[in-house]
């Protein structure tokens, strides 16, 4: 019982970075509970994706060969065998959409603590302790689970991806899936944000957040964008008030951009969001708020309010 | 037009989540209390709105809400109820007071509870709750009770054919994935999925008159063990910065002045 089992990630026949992250984060944790890594990988081209997260640190791959794409039910059960079969001290999932879905159950199947969203963990072999953070990521905090085995979901981009070539063995584990108890189908997927713009081709983007506070004040950014011929973007919130549509939002499940600069005007700075932005060369934060979790990625800031500032920007360029 | 038989009965999660000033000070494991305020979860706000326009096309005859906190929380409450729910409750019990952390299997075997006696069609929770941010607790809960789920909806097409419900659920780097869910399921609502509505005065009115009934523990069948859980919080703090911004100081006029110059240096807009 000092095994971990982690979970890889996958999407439409790539398997995702978090996957890679996965591997990293559970060899630091194998490496102090003194276990094995095991890394499990369920549905599509099983062997492609054992080839490619065979990397430095995995001990053993199972592979789980049940249909195409992801379904949490078959996630749930094949997990719950395999956990069974193989007694690992802790289970890692990824904190994706995905892992979002079938975690939660995982851990109620095999009635173990779960702790999501996690950014460190640690354990003495026994107890697992998890840093994540609290109130939108104003505080973090450290959490103890009960001593004990437990199930526990990684932020992505939290752990470097694990490079080099793995020596790992590769087992197909024969899951014996419920078909009955599979009560939700996957019909297809659709790329949404498409349209007119594709704010990930721009070199320069004025991009606006909740601090904008009402949809006419959108202008003053729009204006803004127009003078400096750059292209308007947003954070999610505005999208989700309808005031901009879906191509418009930078982060997790926007688009991810990295243009020569990045002007943030009313952005907090949410996780989600500076995963789609953090890449940029050059990032402005415009923001009454100096303890913005923006300003922690930003290159330079100005700490007042955007319906001064900005208006004044605009000027400067007319 | 509804195409299904039967009026569907809905059970929203409602949490009412603490919220911190821009600037607080931490005392011991929690942020001192001067600092804190409370709302509605944003989450469940958008659930609340899917569940009463569920109502209002006819597809559901009734949208109970469930709470699980203090008397505090029924200001918060009474606004799910302005916005349309039909009638609420609100979990408490003495054991809950002064828990910091109500992790994700306490959650469930309350919930669980409360779901049993009311035996809805449809449970309706936020994708997470702003302030601990699990994100795990519906799904958690729908596994619990054998019933279906669905994780971070974004879309609910409201005719419910052949008892199931047709959802979309948003993915990473703007994908949906297309999806067929077997009613009873929990579905966990993201935000955008509607616009939620502001209460109208009539209905804060109404809400006052609306049944909100608490219900402890022990009403529900539940063990007052379940509420310690198996995590504990041992330490919050700030997260280390590693800033090295450059502030522009000065006047709104000056500060542009400089941020302009920057952009010109940068190419932009020359």
């Amino acid at each position: 019982m000092s095994d971990i089992l982690a979970v890889a990630d996958h999407r439409r026949g790539e398997l995702r970075d978090v996957s890679y992250e996965i591997i990293t984060a559970g060899r630091e944790l194998a490496d102090q509970t003194g276990g094995e890594l095991h890394l499990v990988i369920i549905s599509g081209t099983v062997d492609e994706f054992a080839e490619k997260a065979n990397r430095d640190g995995v001990d053993v791959i199972h592979t789980v060969d049940h249909g195409e794409e992801f379904n949490h039910d078959v996630y749930t059960q094949a997990i719950s065998q395999l956990y069974d079969e193989c007694g690992p001290q802790f289970v890692l999932a990824p904190n994706s959409v995905n892992g979002l879905d079938y975690a939660p159950a995982v851990a109620n199947e095999l009635d173990l603590p779960i702790v999501t969203d996690t950014v460190g963990l640690e354990s003495d072999g026994e107890t697992l302790v998890a840093n994540r953070e609290m109130y939108g990521g104003k505080v973090e905090t450290t959490v103890e689970v009960d001593s004990g085995p437990a199930v526990a979901t990684i932020r992505s981009a939290e752990w470097p991806t694990a490079e080099g070539t793995g020596d790992a063995s590769i087992e197909a584990f024969d899951a014996d899936i419920d078909e009955d108890a599979v009560g939700s189908s996957v019909n297809g997927f659709e790329e949404v944000g498409g349209g007119d713009v594709d704010i990930s081709e721009a070199d320069v983007l004025v991009s606006v957040g909740r601090g904008i506070e009402e949809e006419e004040n959108l202008d003053i950014i729009r204006d803004l964008a127009d003078a400096l011929d750059a292209t308007l973007s947003s954070s999610r919130p505005i999208v989700d008030n309808g005031w901009l549509p879906k191509n418009r939002q930078v982060g997790q499940s926007g688009k991810v951009v990295t243009p020569d600069v990045y002007i943030a005007i009313g952005i907090s700075g949410a996780v989600q969001h500076v995963a789609g932005m953090k890449g940029s060369d050059t990032i402005v934060a415009i923001n009454t708020d100096e303890n913005a979790p923006i300003m922690d990625i930003a290159d330079y800031a100005i700490y007042d309010d955007l319906f001064d500032v900005v208006p004044a920007l605009t000027e400067e360029f007319q | 037009m509804a195409t299904h038989e039967t009026m569907m009965k809905i059970l929203v999660t409602v949490k009412e989540v603490a919220t911190v000033e821009d600037e607080f000070d931490i005392d011991g494991t929690a942020i001192a209390d001067q600092y804190l305020g409370a709302d509605l979860n944003e989450w469940d706000d958008y659930a609340i709105e899917e569940a009463v326009q569920l109502q209002e096309d006819g597809v559901a005859d009734e949208v109970v809400t469930v709470t699980i906190g203090p008397e505090d929380c029924e200001q918060t409450i009474r606004q799910a109820l302005a916005k349309g729910a039909d009638r609420a409750i609100r979990v408490w019990d003495d054991s809950l007071e002064g828990v910091d952390l109500l992790d994700v299997g306490a959650k469930t075997d309350i919930l669980r509870a409360v779901v049993e006696e009311e035996d809805p069609d449809l449970v309706l929770s936020g994708v997470q709750s702003g302030d601990d941010s699990f994100g795990a607790t519906g799904v958690s809960l729908a596994a619990d009770l054998g019933l279906q789920w669905g994780a971070v909806v974004n879309d609910l097409e409201h005719d419910f054919e052949d008892g199931t419900a047709s959802v979309r659920r948003e993915l990473e780097g703007g994908v949906e994935e297309l999806t067929n869910i077997e009613l009873p399921a929990v579905l966990t609502i993201q935000t955008g999925i509607n616009e939620p509505r502001y209460a109208s005065l009539r209905g804060i009115r109404q809400a006052q008159r609306k049944e909100l009934d608490v219900q402890s523990l022990a009403d529900l069948g539940v063990d007052e063990g379940v509420v310690e859980g198996d995590l504990t919080l041992t330490g919050m703090f700030e997260p280390e910065t590693e800033s090295d911004v450059t502030v522009f100081e000065g006047g709104a006029d000056n500060t542009a002045g400089q941020l302009a110059d920057l952009l010109r240096e940068k190419g932009v807009a020359p």
